[in-house]
């Protein structure tokens, strides 16, 4: 059996999430979450304020924060991996 | 379930900030032992799968949606410190740069969405791993329980720490009631996606699953005493 190369995997898993971030965010359910409905029913939805973010779901925006997840846990694991091997040295 | 400022108050976010400090630090130490050649590679993987993921709200009817948590699939994946640590990633950015998630709630998300979610999912995990047969197909079923399960607890840890700090006034039993029912039917759609995911990665490589290191250790030492 032909084994599946690790990089393979990789790039495959986060296409699939680039392609569900710009793509697939456009199919999203516009109803509120469980927690929001359940705060709209029971009388505390309007204790919650918004604040302001510089993006929205969906489309690029989307990949943008993709992008931004990715980049920020491959230095974190970098930077972790280093801290173990300077360890074990 | 993102928890937006306001529904909380201060000495209680304060509080939900702190172990969710508590618990970063505790995950990174873990990590660094669950992160070796095989780890790495996945967990930008992980994160950004659940990013992505978590942008598709699925309707769960009565006019209300939810989306995957993920801590199960995270620590079954890459290990349940580095999958807090994924998670944790995820959580910051939404708050920050698409402002899902309330600033001052951000430590609630954090233990309610990421701690509560990992230690649930990887317990129960662990269990049903423990009841199965010892095999790779299990992995994704056992995986999906535990998903099935955080869900309504973290929904519950919600109404543990509303009971503490909530903002109005209100039935707490009826809240309860509530946030379980409606996120019980949210943790179908987590059981399902987490067992897809997964799946589908234990189908091509199991070597990479943290979750199937167990099973597959065990099948390496039958062969090896089949080979004597």
């Amino acid at each position: 059996m032909t084994k599946v190369s690790t990089r393979w995997l990789v790039v495959a898993g986060i296409a699939v999430a680039l392609l569900v971030a710009g793509i697939g965010s456009r199919y999203a359910s516009g109803d509120p979450d469980g927690l929001t409905k359940v705060s709209q029913d029971h009388g505390f939805a309007s204790a919650g304020t918004s604040h302001d973010g510089p993006f929205a779901y969906g489309g690029w925006s989307g990949v943008v924060g993709v992008v931004a997840v990715l980049a920020i846990v491959l230095v974190l694991v970098l930077f972790l991996r280093r801290r173990r091997s300077s360890d074990e040295a | 379930m993102h928890v937006p400022d306001g529904f909380l108050d201060a000495p209680t976010s304060v509080a939900t900030g702190a172990v969710a400090a508590v618990g970063i630090a505790i995950a990174l130490r873990g990590a660094r032992r669950e992160l070796d050649d095989r780890t790495a590679p996945l967990a930008g993987l992980v994160a950004t799968f659940v990013f992505a993921t978590q942008m598709i709200n699925f309707p769960v009817g009565a006019g209300t949606s939810g989306h995957l948590l993920g801590g199960a699939l995270a620590a079954v994946l890459v290990g349940p410190y580095t999958g807090l640590l994924c998670l944790s990633v995820v959580f910051v950015v939404q708050c920050l740069l698409f402002a899902d998630g309330g600033i001052t709630a951000l430590g609630t998300n954090i233990l309610l969405m990421g701690i509560v979610t990992v230690v649930v999912g990887w317990a129960l995990f662990k269990i049903t791993q423990a009841v199965l047969p010892k095999r790779v197909s299990m992995v994704a079923p056992a995986a999906a329980i535990g998903a099935l399960l955080s869900v309504p607890v973290a929904s519950l840890a919600f109404v543990g720490l509303y009971a503490v700090g909530g903002s109005v006034d209100i039935s707490l039993g009826a809240l309860a009631t509530a946030m379980v029912g409606v996120h019980t039917l949210i943790g179908i759609g987590e059981a399902l996606i987490t067992f897809l995911a997964v799946g589908s990665i234990a189908a091509v490589r199991p070597d990479l699953v943290y979750g199937a290191r167990p099973v597959l250790a065990q099948r390496t030492l039958v062969l090896k005493g089949a080979a004597r």
